[in-house]
């Protein structure tokens, strides 16, 4: 059963304390599905906290997080966990994918830790590869490979459960222009065939010019431009 | 100049060492304490030949016995008398003084003699004497406490002693043996302490099983922090200096720490010496001031511990290329080759070989190939374990993601994995073998002594001149008795013991009531006057041989007693009976006799022995049977039947070979713990994201677990098998038969499996908070 | 750039001369290219026209006529209104965008709004040029990253821009 409105992902007044700082305050979110909502604001605005606090990753002081009519704030650590295994992919800057395991390791690792024998998983996590045009890499570590193919299989690895919600903090903040707008083009493309709904959060325009539509974070609080306008 | 830039460089690393806030501080500590527990440990070693030779020239001058002709009664001549006892395990030297005139010679460490009824006790009997549980001692050692042994009077700290003055002493000069005369005290001719070439052989490994881990240990202190002192010296790099400079700089780091250990090591050594002089092993104790190493040695290795840390840092240092923008490592190392690695082993097992069954006989062991080959065979761990580690993680297949993160992370970098392990592969096998060599020396004293534990448990000599039954009847009713059999013992012969060759054929012979003698042997049936002949028993047919009617026998007969012989003509109508293993462990040969079957003149020839069923369930139930004894005659030595002798001795090397090898496990653990925080910090990031893609903490736990327990697991199999070997090839050296102690193997190894449990169980909650969402906060 | 708003956003913090809001104008934004009066005299007559402001007072004296001007309500709203549309993402706003900054900050109100609403104006073009880049060949591709690239400088000098201001305005609130 979805959030009324059809939103598929909707924070309500969410707030969030890391000692002293204020990292959220009151800030309020929704997403549909298939949809690329861009987070954008300046550095230290909460926005990362943010995408935290909507994956589950952080519980946030107050407020309401609603996830196809489920708050995560009422849920264990482990259904939390659960529901970040099966329901919810993730691509960060760096630093994601496991140095010692191969490419395909490192994406078919969601699928194991869910459950899937490992022949089948590094099967589906070969198609994806191929999807991300990565499918060469994969007896390679990360370490062989260059910043953007390694963003692609974590790209590949964020969508190999075909997640609902895919979450994407600076998803090419250590990429050049090119590689940035490849590893977009396919991130999105691959979210939009999927119907995944993206959270990207950026502070680039050029990339959250792939979004649908933008809110704004700053100090805590968020503004959605949509509704403004 | 060359000097200036050498010292500044290693002045710069030592500023470094301690300024690298809490992990700096941790590093250095734990460098230190390696380093201070060698130190310690090798000022032990030079100071303990000391430590021996002040203890035997101690005993030496104190021996009392006349040394060639006993000299005659004067006024410079004193009679000593041994009273040694036994309170609990513990042996107390007793010695009972008589001057015979005012020139008598002192005991050393005693300043004048005692009057009867007072005597000079050790320190440690002192305390023992005052102690609230030792109640059965007061009453055996009456005697008023005038003073204190000296230090030059005794072996140990720990040594229990006491002077009592008495009289009367000269009836028994001559007697049994136990009162002597004496003119001076001491050997005039002291020996030289001769240690024996086992004695020998256990020290060097001892010292050798002791360092190893601890060089190891050093050898992986060094390296801590490796990453942040990685990206320190790049930087140092970036802002100029070449690379030698750079390796100046870690090696005064690891300089800056050694340092701090050898001062640690002293105070471990000074507090260890103070220790020392406090505690028992194996009955040796010692004084702190024996404990003195020679100035030589010990600057040897105030000079030598801080170089081989230095010498350690740059050896780790030698695949390391420190580029200014970072550390390189030398490329992928080539697949590790076994050859090598097994020379290490082999070669020790090779340096030991040819000393296999020279045990005490044959002279001594070669100090130098005892201590290469035992060094190479520990080494050779070192060699060999990275070498296993790499084959075996290589092999195993990919299983669950805690077992796939962990064992692609050691394929990765086995090395790491195996460097962490050493340290307690060594110690553990060092400790095994040890152990093994321990036991089989030590088995002498473990043997079952075979008697007859149910009927009776002491037995103590009657004095002579004491009779008999009156004796008996103290002992019967003493507490905690439950039986006393009284019998007489003695020999017959088949021709005077005067005679220049003796007796050809000799037969035991016991006198006692029906009820006693049943205790020796199956009699058909018994009253006063029978006379038995035993059917040969286990040692000899003499005694059927003997039993010819008509044939005269003598009474056995002291040397230095010139009184007639006293002969025993064998009756008609001897009955046969059938010995048991009775009172005593073996079965008796000879004749048994009912008293009035004795002939009366033979009483004198016969001695008294009393054996004592005692109730061990009252507490401290020997304590009064001695007291017994004691009082009867305080020259009497009870025996104690157990059903293992002196196993006390080898528990207490046991259990301190346990507390050593736990300590030792428990550094090197607390290295790895060190090591692999490190690991996880530097992998924060990482860890964050995989929780972040719903990764159970358990499988992240796991994977831990499984990174440090398989390369632990190959470590310890390795390690049995190397310790095994090992010992099997020194006890063969002592020329002792080859018994693995399985239950002391299983027991190191599984505190090795302990302490990585243990590292594991302290690791994950720094791990879970690693693993807090804030992990993945990067602003 | 709408004179016009300016002039009205000037008035908003009291009552000027003409003669005042040419100064002002020239200090603070006409840097290569100052006002003439005549703009100045014919803009406030349009906007006198319009009722967006009034003439609060004539100061007779030896020369010209020198009225004093107000700005009204109505003029307030407008100019409310201009700083709350954005402009047309096109390359070369600085001058336009950097006004309506300033104004925004002298007339006390958040720079922040208005670089949200220009940035969502912004980010309306680039989503069309990022797809038509995605659709197209060589040569569109070529000429959408051109510019996107612009705009996106724009918007990060805007960002940048804002940023300082802020910390300025903060530094007087101080």
């Amino acid at each position: 059963m979805n959030a009324p409105g059809g939103s598929l992902l909707v924070a309500e007044d969410v707030r969030k304390a890391y000692g002293p700082t204020m990292a959220l305050d009151g800030a309020e979110f929704s997403i549909h599905p298939g949809e690329v909502v861009a987070v954008m604001g300046p550095s230290g605005s909460g926005k990362s906290t943010l995408l935290h606090c909507l994956a589950g990753i952080v519980t946030p002081d107050s407020g309401s997080i609603m996830y196809n009519g489920r708050d995560l704030a009422t849920m264990s650590d482990a259904q939390r966990s659960q529901l970040r295994r099966s329901e919810f992919g993730f691509v960060f800057q760096f630093g994601q994918l496991v140095p010692e395991l191969t490419c395909v390791e490192n994406v078919a690792l969601p699928l194991r830790l869910n459950g899937t024998p490992r022949k089948q998983a590094e099967r589906t996590a070969l198609d994806w590869m191929q999807r991300l045009e990565v499918d060469d890499l994969g007896r390679k570590r990360p370490g062989e490979v260059s910043g953007g193919q390694g963003q692609r299989v974590a790209v590949a690895r964020s969508l190999v459960t075909n997640p609902r919600v895919l979450f994407a903090d600076e998803p090419t903040g250590a990429l050049d222009s090119l590689n940035g707008e490849r590893v977009m083009e396919l991130l999105t493309e691959a979210a939009r065939t999927a119907n995944a709904a993206v959270v990207l959060v950026t502070h680039e325009a050029r990339v959250a010019a792939y979004s649908d539509r933008e809110i704004v974070v700053r100090d805590g609080k968020s503004r959605d431009m949509e509704r403004v306008i | 100049m060359n000097l200036r830039q050498w010292s500044r460089d290693l002045g710069l690393g030592v500023r470094f060492a301690f300024s690298g806030g809490r992990e700096g501080w941790i590093r250095a500590v734990l460098t230190a304490v390696g380093v201070g527990l060698g130190v310690a440990v090798l000022l032990l070693t030079t100071a303990a030949p000391n430590a021996l030779e002040v203890r035997h020239d101690r005993e030496q001058a104190r021996l009392d016995w006349p040394f060639g002709e006993p000299p005659a009664k004067s006024d410079k001549t004193l009679l000593i008398a041994q009273s040694d006892t036994t309170f609990r395990d513990k042996d107390i030297r007793g010695r009972l003084l008589e001057p015979e005139g005012a020139g008598a010679p002192l005991p050393p460490g005693v300043s004048r003699f005692p009057a009867e009824g007072d005597m000079f006790v050790s320190p440690a009997l002192k305390r023992l004497l005052a102690a609230d549980d030792s109640a059965p001692l007061r009453e055996r050692l009456p005697y008023h406490v005038v003073g204190t042994i000296g230090e030059n009077g005794l072996v140990g700290s720990q040594e229990l002693a006491y002077y009592s003055g008495a009289t009367g002493l000269t009836m028994h000069v001559n007697g049994g043996g136990a009162v002597s005369r004496l003119e001076t005290f001491g050997n005039p001719n002291p020996s030289h302490e001769q240690t024996d070439p086992v004695l020998l052989l256990l020290i060097l490994v001892v010292i050798v099983v002791l360092l190893m881990p601890v060089a190891v240990f050093i050898a992986a202190a060094v390296r801590f922090g490796g990453e942040r002192r990685d990206r320190r010296l790049a930087a140092l790099r970036l802002i100029g200096s070449d690379s030698r400079m750079t390796r100046r700089i870690a090696a005064g780091e690891a300089m800056a720490g050694s340092l701090l250990g050898l001062v640690l090591g002293t105070v471990f050594f000074l507090a260890g010496r103070q220790l020392a002089g406090s505690v028992e092993v194996v009955g040796v104790s010692v004084w702190p001031s024996y404990l003195d190493p020679s100035p030589a040695l010990a600057a040897l290795v105030v000079l030598a511990v801080p170089t081989a840390a230095v010498l350690v840092t740059l050896f780790a240092l030698r695949g390391v290329v420190i580029e200014p923008l970072g550390v390189v490592r030398t490329a992928k190392p080539a697949r590790r080759r076994l050859w090598w690695r097994l020379l290490l082993p082999l070669g020790g097992v090779a340096m030991l070989y040819p000393m296999i069954g020279q045990g005490h006989a044959n002279g001594d062991f070669n100090q130098y190939l005892v201590s290469g080959g035992v060094i190479l065979i520990l080494v050779g761990i070192t060699a060999l374990l990275p070498w296993l580690v790499e084959a075996v993680v290589s092999r195993l297949g990919p299983g669950g993601v805690a077992w796939q993160l962990a064992v692609r992370r050691l394929q990765l970098s086995s090395g790491t994995a195996a460097r962490m392990v050493n340290g307690i592969a060594v110690a553990v096998a060092g400790a095994i073998a040890l152990q093994m060599l321990f036991a089989g020396v030590d088995s002498d004293y473990t043997k079952a002594t075979g008697k007859d534990l149910s009927r009776a448990q002491m037995q103590v000599g009657v004095p002579d001149g004491a009779p008999l039954a009156p004796t008996a009847r103290k002992f019967a009713e003493t507490k905690a008795v439950r039986k006393v059999t009284a019998l007489w013992e003695g020999y017959l012969g088949d021709a005077s013991w005067k005679t220049e060759n003796g007796p050809n054929t000799l037969g035991a012979l016991a006198v006692g009531d029906c009820p006693a003698l049943r205790e020796l042997a199956k009699l058909p049936s018994c009253e006063d006057g029978d006379t038995f002949v035993l059917d040969g028993g286990g040692i000899s047919a003499d005694g059927p041989n003997l039993n010819k009617p008509g044939k005269k026998l003598y009474f056995e007969q002291s040397s230095d007693d010139h009184s007639p012989d006293v002969l025993w003509t064998v009756p008609p109508g001897v009955k046969q009976a059938h010995s048991v293993k009775g009172l005593t462990d073996w079965e008796r040969d000879g004749f048994l006799m009912t008293p009035s079957a004795l002939p009366k003149a033979a009483e004198k020839r016969v001695s008294g022995e009393i054996y004592l069923s005692i109730d061990e369930s009252v507490p401290d139930a020997y304590e009064y049977a001695r007291n017994t004894a004691f009082r009867v005659d305080p020259l009497s030595q009870p025996m104690n039947w157990t059903a293992t002798r002196q196993d006390t001795k080898f528990s207490s090397i046991r259990t301190g070979l346990l507390v050593g090898a736990a300590a030792v496990l428990a550094l090197i653990g607390a290295s790895l713990l060190v090591s692999q925080l490190e690991q996880l910090r530097e992998r924060r990031k990482l860890l964050s994201s995989l929780v972040a893609f719903g990764t159970r903490r358990r499988t992240l736990g796991l994977s831990v677990l499984w990174q440090t327990a398989i390369p632990i697991v190959l470590g310890l199999l390795l390690a049995a098998t190397v310790g095994i070997t090992l010992g099997a090839v020194l006890l063969r050296m002592t020329d002792t038969p080859v018994d693995v102690d399985w239950p002391s193997v299983l027991a190191m190894t599984g505190i090795g499996a302990v302490v990585v449990l243990l590292v594991t169980l302290l690791s994950l909650p720094p791990l879970l908070r690693l693993l807090r969402p804030d992990g993945l906060r990067t602003e | 750039m709408s004179i016009g708003h300016t002039l009205l956003g000037l008035l908003e913090s009291g009552p000027r001369h003409g003669y005042d809001l040419k100064r002002a104008f020239d200090e603070k934004f006409g840097h290569d290219r100052p006002l003439h009066y005549g703009q100045v005299y014919s803009t406030m007559s349009r906007l006198l026209k319009n009722g967006l402001v009034e003439v609060d007072g004539i100061e007779a004296g030896g020369g010209p006529e020198r009225k004093r001007y107000a700005i009204t309500d109505a003029g307030i709203t407008d100019v409310a209104q201009w700083l709350a549309t954005p402009e047309k993402p096109e390359p070369y706003l600085q001058s336009t965008l950097y006004t309506k900054i300033v104004l925004a900050l002298l007339t006390n109100r958040d720079a922040a709004d208005i670089l949200d609403t220009q940035r969502s104006e912004h980010l309306r073009s680039m989503r069309i040029l990022t797809d038509r880049k995605r659709k197209g060949d060589l040569a569109d591709q070529l000429i959408c990253d051109h510019a996107l690239f612009h705009l996106e400088a724009d918007l990060r000098w805007l960002e940048l821009a804002a940023a300082r201001l802020d910390k300025l305005k903060a530094a007087m609130h101080a």
